[in-house]
């Protein structure tokens, strides 16, 4: 899962926020930029004008801007601008942000052998920083140093390690440790323009992979490891000028860098300063008075800010309120008691109040009510309802939930449910949870363990789950490229279950859905890819294997002074980072 | 401290209540220490609030859940009907306040807050007392042992105290209390993170008090009184529980009162930070945590359970000040 909130942080932010509130009166900008949700509809105040500097700022530091050492959806967004990988989003509100474009391939990939060999040509002219030229070479090299040097680079997904053949006998060791020249054999560049991948099974989303920053080139002379991240050699519209860790990285135009190979950057600012350690309510100020003028990170505003930002009408017109490609759930353990059982896990579906839900994860503003695996944003989503809930006024009808509960036959029952005690609003949901169990006679009791060890050690370890009854877990997911695949993969393949670091919370082993997804893959045809998709989101609401809880949404305060903002959904709501500006 | 009382000397005129006022009562008789201590405490105004209030906070915390029920209150109940959904915050003025809900509701959930502050006082009052007698014990024997054979049990006992006052605690509480979640020692839930508090913040500040009753122990072993029940052929158990700890319960109960209070802060930042009393169980630290995103929009919510961590706090150092003086007036 591509991460977009820093981990551990939240915590660190609100005490830091305190203290530091009061010092930057955020006025209120009376130049308005159009009406609220501007941005998820359109590009707002687009413009060639260039020039001035556009500030970003983070209320955390990554640990590395290396194209090939990250999993944060923002870098993926902001990597772009020094980095071009074989292909990418074109900028786009909402669902038209989806929308795949070649970036530095000139075309998209080229499958042949049903989809298990793709080609892909790069562009003629395209060179770096320092006036060379670009080959395909650098392409192979940046995909094996990303993906098989785990123990130098190991913070970015290793989907090519897991798709490409590996070489025979041991495998491929990765760069720094296999000097051959062929280094891994299942890449191949027969010239400097033309980059070839084989791959173990066919793979018709491909191109979506190439997508991640991972494919941008890196030529192997220049590559320092893991601290390549102080020095990237751009290829992109902007290079490196300076970078602070932990407290600033100047970005300043690349001379080297021309439009004619180049369709979708424009290079408008003289600068792009980014700011790190900032505190969020900070930020939110900054970006209210006109210092700042985009976020980041792209999680929206802290609560607080919210609530004033949504009293204030003339503010309110100045926030996207964006869907983020993913789903707040609770997983239902279906290996453990009483939820086993079928009947069980229905009564929970009916039993959980999701408008209080809600209104504990942040109201509307943070996510519509859902009912769905697929969140809305993503190809395929279907809507539907299995386990419609009745309201009389504010108090849920709970009579289908007790038929079920009664029918499962566990009478009393006690479970433990797990969330993030770094995720205020998730713990808070937790809480809604219990609270609406206690209805059916169901006794929950909480516990919470931080973001950084949640899989690794608790939620995503069955034999934890299973010693400590663990029925229900708090989760939220957000795919790594906007397909079905990509989304449902991760979190529903019954063969993707693992001793640690496990995401198929629901342990769900359906042979149904596991054939599903793997028949989905190999198809070329889109739609009927779509189609397969659609219905293993219904094979798992029969199995009711997770609740849905709301379709995630950040509320985004949408700087005045800022041109060609977009909030794309194809990095999570964020406004894509491309070709924004700034208003002389 | 209070020492046997010496009838010539500075002292005897230190304390004056030793000798009747007058011949106004009719029967004339010395008054023993308790009496005098009594007295200088009831004069002292300040104190008697004080401890007023802390009968009133026990009172309030033993019997919270009754008053809860009397009241019709259930800290846990939400109210989404008393929340605006689009900002989250309680609809109406100074956080919902209302005839049914005198302080207001939270944030989120409509929780009503004096049933949350009730609540989390027996909470936090129990893990207060129960780390405050944890430390006094201790501390006590330790301390008492260390001051009355000297030596190298003193050496040892006096080293033992370094280490554990240079222990970083806080690092250690987040970190147990963090690993102890799922349950422990045959306790989960509720009862294990008490417990848990109890011990973190108990275990780890008894050298406090062990120096403080070292040093009174180191003077007043070397007194007439010991010297004449040596002489008498008394031997060290004697001489420590019967001799020594009877003229020790003073500064133990001055430091313990304001142990209490101190505590009670500890807890409420361990609750803060995340680690104390988990979610949905109300505690004043987790309730200023949850209070801090919302201290702008909503400061209600942050000043219910931070008027409450005040007032007792106060209450309990004005007590241990008026005992001290009481009980102990050479030390002001």
């Amino acid at each position: 899962m591509r991460r977009s909130v820093p981990v551990a942080t939240i915590a660190a932010i609100t005490s830091a926020g305190l203290l530091l509130a009061g010092c930057s009166g955020g006025k209120g900008s009376s130049e308005g930029s159009g009406e609220a949700n501007a941005a998820t509809k359109g590009v707002v105040n687009a413009s060639d004008a260039k020039g001035g500097t556009v500030t970003y700022a983070m209320s955390d530091a990554p640990e590395s801007f290396d194209p090939g050492n990250t999993y944060y959806a923002f870098i993926y967004n902001f990597s772009r601008l020094y980095a071009r990988p074989l292909t990418t989003f074109k900028p786009g509100p909402g669902t038209k942000g989806n929308e795949l474009v070649p970036d530095l391939a000139e075309s998209m990939g080229k499958p042949s052998d049903g989809g298990k060999t793709w080609t892909y040509k790069l562009r003629k002219g395209v060179k770096y920083e320092d006036g060379s030229t670009v080959t395909s070479q650098d392409v192979k090299y940046a995909v094996e140093r990303s993906n098989f040097a785990r123990d130098v680079l190991s913070l970015g997904p290793n989907y090519f390690q897991q798709f490409l053949k590996d070489n025979d006998g041991g495998g491929y060791k990765g760069p720094y440790k296999d000097k051959s020249k062929a280094g891994l054999k299942s890449i191949e560049t027969p010239d400097d323009q033309t980059i070839v991948f084989h791959l173990k099974k066919p793979f018709a989303e491909f191109d979506y992979l190439v997508s991640a920053p991972q494919t941008a080139p890196v030529p192997q002379a220049k590559d320092k490891g893991a601290d390549y991240t102080k020095s990237v050699l751009s290829t992109g519209s902007y290079k490196f000028q300076s970078y602070q860790e932990g407290k600033q990285l100047t970005l300043v135009r690349n001379p080297q860098w021309s439009a004619k190979t180049d369709p979708l950057r424009k290079q408008l600012p003289d600068k792009i300063v980014l700011n790190l350690k900032v505190a969020q309510s900070t930020i939110d100020k900054d970006l209210q008075s006109g210092n700042t003028l985009v976020d980041l990170a792209g999680r929206g505003v802290d609560g607080q800010t919210q609530a004033q930002l949504l009293t204030n009408a003339d503010e309110k017109a100045n926030t996207d309120n964006a869907l983020g490609q993913r789903l707040v759930y609770t997983a239902i353990n279906t290996k453990v008691k009483p939820f086993d059982n079928l009947e069980c896990r229905k009564a929970v579906e009916y039993a959980i109040d999701k408008k209080a839900v809600q209104t504990a994860l942040g109201g509307p503003i943070r996510g519509e009510l859902a009912s769905t695996v697929l969140p809305t944003d993503i190809a395929g989503y279907q809507k539907y309802d299995l386990y419609p809930q009745k309201y009389d006024g504010d108090k849920l009808d709970l009579a289908e939930a007790k038929k079920h509960w009664d029918k499962c036959g566990a009478g009393k029952a006690t479970t433990t449910i797990l969330a993030r005690n770094d995720r205020q609003d998730e713990v808070d949901a937790a809480t809604s949870v219990i609270e609406s169990l206690k209805k059916i006679g169901v006794t929950a009791k909480i516990q919470s363990y931080p973001t950084s060890k949640y899989f690794s050690d608790y939620a995503g370890v069955p034999a934890f789950n299973k010693k400590n009854n663990v029925g229900l877990i708090m989760m939220q997911w957000g795919s790594d490229f906007p397909t079905g695949y990509g989304y449902l993969q991760q979190i529903l393949n019954g063969k993707a279950i693992s001793k640690s670091g496990n995401t198929n919370l629901s342990e769900l082993d359906d042979p149904e859905i596991n054939k599903l997804l793997e028949t989905a893959i190999a198809n070329t045809d889109k739609a009927a890819r779509e189609k397969a998709y659609a219905e293993i989101d219904k094979k798992t609401m029969e199995q009711a294997a997770l609740v849905p809880l709301t379709y995630f949404k950040v509320l985004m305060y949408r700087s005045p002074k800022a041109t060609n903002l977009v909030s794309t959904s194809a990095f999570s709501g964020q406004y894509d980072y491309l070709n924004i500006g700034v208003k002389k | 401290m209070t020492a046997p009382i010496e009838t010539t000397g500075a002292a005897a005129e230190a304390q004056p209540e030793a000798v009747l006022e007058g011949v106004a009562s009719k029967r004339i008789e010395g008054r023993s220490l308790g009496q005098i201590a009594w007295l200088r405490f009831r004069r002292d105004k300040v104190a008697v609030a004080g401890a007023i209030v802390v009968i009133l906070l026990i009172a309030v915390a033993a019997f919270s859940r009754p008053l809860q029920a009397l009241l019709g209150l259930d800290p846990n109940a939400p109210n989404e009907s008393l929340i605006d959904p689009n900002t989250t915050l309680p609809k109406g003025d100074f956080g919902g306040m209302s005839g049914d809900h005198l302080l207001g509701v939270d944030p989120k959930f409509g929780r009503d807050l004096l049933a949350r502050v009730l609540e989390g006082s027996w909470v936090s009052l129990i893990v207060a007392f129960g780390a405050t007698l944890l430390s006094v014990a201790i501390g006590t024997v330790l301390g008492v042992i260390a001051g009355f054979y000297r030596g190298r049990v003193d050496a040892f006992i006096s080293r033992m105290m370094d280490v554990f006052l240079a222990f970083p605690l806080l690092l250690f509480a987040i970190a147990i209390s963090a690993s102890l979640q799922g349950g422990a020692f045959g306790l989960e839930g509720l009862p294990l993170h008490i417990s848990v508090l109890i011990f973190v913040i108990g275990f780890f500040n008894w050298p406090y008090m062990g120096r403080i009753v070292r040093a009174q122990t180191l003077s007043l072993r070397e007194r007439e009184f010991v010297d004449a029940a040596r002489g008498m052929g008394a031997r060290g158990p004697f001489i420590l529980f019967r001799e020594l700890l009877p003229n020790l319960v003073g500064p133990i109960i001055v430091y313990s009162t304001l142990l209490i209070p101190s505590n009670i802060l500890f807890e409420a930042a361990l609750s803060f930070l995340g680690v104390g009393i988990q979610p949905p169980q109300a505690s004043w630290g987790g309730m200023l945590n949850q209070a801090v995103k919302y201290y702008e929009v909503d400061p209600q919510y942050m000043i219910v359970p931070g008027l409450a961590i005040f007032v007792t706090v106060l209450a309990f150092n004005l007590l241990g000040d008026g005992l001290r003086d009481a009980l102990d007036p050479r030390s002001r």
